[in-house]
């Protein structure tokens, strides 16, 4: 029998609440889980645990227009999100994927033949260099996070994005090699031009159910954790923001 | 402590015949090879969580293994408690990113944190590099010493190391 996963569809929900909540999922039960958040109602740039703010993010522009920039408390790289980005996490026991390793390469392959199946026909996806792309250009952006009997797997679509807001990154130091000297409007691309919007996110269920039984939660239902957690990740105060010597976590 | 190379063997992934995973053969450096097998030191006492304990006397070290460091992935931050803390055996007491993931690091047995590594601030990598001496994590004082009777010794985290990858 197909191990349970209970499935969060969301609408707008703010970002920052989404990641407190996914740690919640993590840290505190022993479900597995999948949320599904269809836009965050205003940009927010998200960078990874070990994340430098002078590297990564133009911080007079931020701060100038008032930007929020959050330390997520899984690894990786430095996003800005907003209504056009679709949230995909996954939270699951090892021993519910016992076929996968609690490494982050099998995770991240295990996730790949996932969206395979949500993009069969569609559009030429590949899992590139812990990325999702169609051909040599990135939608998607994966992150993880492993403990001892979990791991959470959560992945931000590009569904569409305003060229301006990419301005507010900086070109990393650290990329990966497909992406060559590209810059940002280079190298990504923009869902929408592939397949509509609520087909992605039924897709993605459909995928999602041929591995589990799915049971569609709301965030009303007493399963949802409460919120009494000391979360990892959080919102940078603007001295942060200012100052390069950032205390990181 | 002289290194005795306990082939922690990849052969099913790499599909070798037995014979090359051999374990009976010491060799004069663990890098001397294609990094094909992780190494598992003598003398160490191991968790099933991949982290490796060194007890000499009233201190205990810790770090994680050659075969953690392998399937992580480069490290690029290693998230360490301050001094003074307190673990316990089995709880996490801090983070390494790898490719895009964080990942636990849980303690091998309980005890006061006396001792953290500074270098892995600057130099994260010393976890891939050197991960039984440069790349060492916490140091503990012990407050159960027979906690480390239910660790694996050498020869069972080997076998429970080759066990986990020929079963993924």
């Amino acid at each position: 029998m197909a191990p349970l996963m209970k499935l969060v569809r969301l609408r707008g929900f703010p970002i920052l609440q989404q990641l407190h909540l996914e740690e919640r999922m993590l840290r505190t039960t022993s479900a597995n889980w999948c949320i599904i958040n269809d836009g965050t109602p205003s940009p927010a740039i998200v960078m990874g645990l070990s994340g430098k703010v002078p590297e990564l993010v133009e911080a007079k522009s931020v701060l100038r227009d008032h930007i929020p920039v959050i330390r997520r408390f899984t690894g990786g790289g430095t996003v800005i999100v907003d209504q056009g980005t679709i949230f995909v996490t996954l939270i699951c026991n090892k021993d519910d994927v016992s076929d996968v390793q609690p490494f982050p390469r099998p995770i991240m392959s295990w996730s790949g033949q996932l969206y395979d199946e949500v993009f069969k026909g569609i559009a030429d996806f590949h899992l590139r260099e812990n990325d999702y792309v169609f051909g040599d250009r990135k939608f998607g952006g994966n992150a993880q996070s492993i403990t001892k009997h979990r791991w959470v797997h959560h992945t931000s679509f590009l569904w569409d994005y305003e060229v301006k807001n990419m301005s507010y990154l900086k070109l990393p130091t650290k990329a990966p090699e497909y992406r060559l000297t590209r810059d940002h409007t280079d190298f990504v691309c923009r869902m929408k031009e592939y397949l509509p919007r609520s087909e992605f996110i039924e897709r993605t269920i459909k995928s999602i159910e041929a591995r589990f039984s799915v049971k569609s939660i709301n965030l009303e239902s007493p399963d949802i954790p409460s919120s009494e957690f000391v979360h990892t990740t959080r919102l940078l105060t603007e001295q942060e923001l200012l100052d390069p010597c950032t205390i990181q976590t | 402590m002289a290194l005795r190379l306990w082939a922690s063997s990849t052969a099913n992934a790499l599909k070798l015949s037995s014979a090359s995973a051999s374990r009976t053969h010491p060799l004069p450096s663990p890098f001397s090879l294609s990094r094909c097998f992780s190494s598992v030191l003598d003398g160490l006492k191991y968790a099933n969580s991949h982290e490796w304990v060194k007890h000499e006397g009233s201190v205990a070290t810790i770090g994680i293994t050659d075969h953690a460091q392998d399937h992580l992935g480069e490290v690029v931050f290693v998230d360490l408690p301050e001094p003074g803390g307190s673990v316990k055996q089995g709880g996490s007491f801090g983070a390494v990113e790898s490719v895009k993931a964080t990942s636990d690091v849980n303690s091998p047995i309980s005890g006061e944190i006396i001792e953290v590594n500074a270098s892995l601030k600057e130099t994260p990598g010393l976890i891939n590099t050197s991960p039984y001496e440069g790349g060492w994590m916490i140091k503990v004082k012990p407050s159960s010493p027979a906690e480390l009777d239910s660790l694996l010794g050498p020869k069972e985290y080997t076998k429970f190391c080759e066990e986990e990858d020929a079963s993924h």
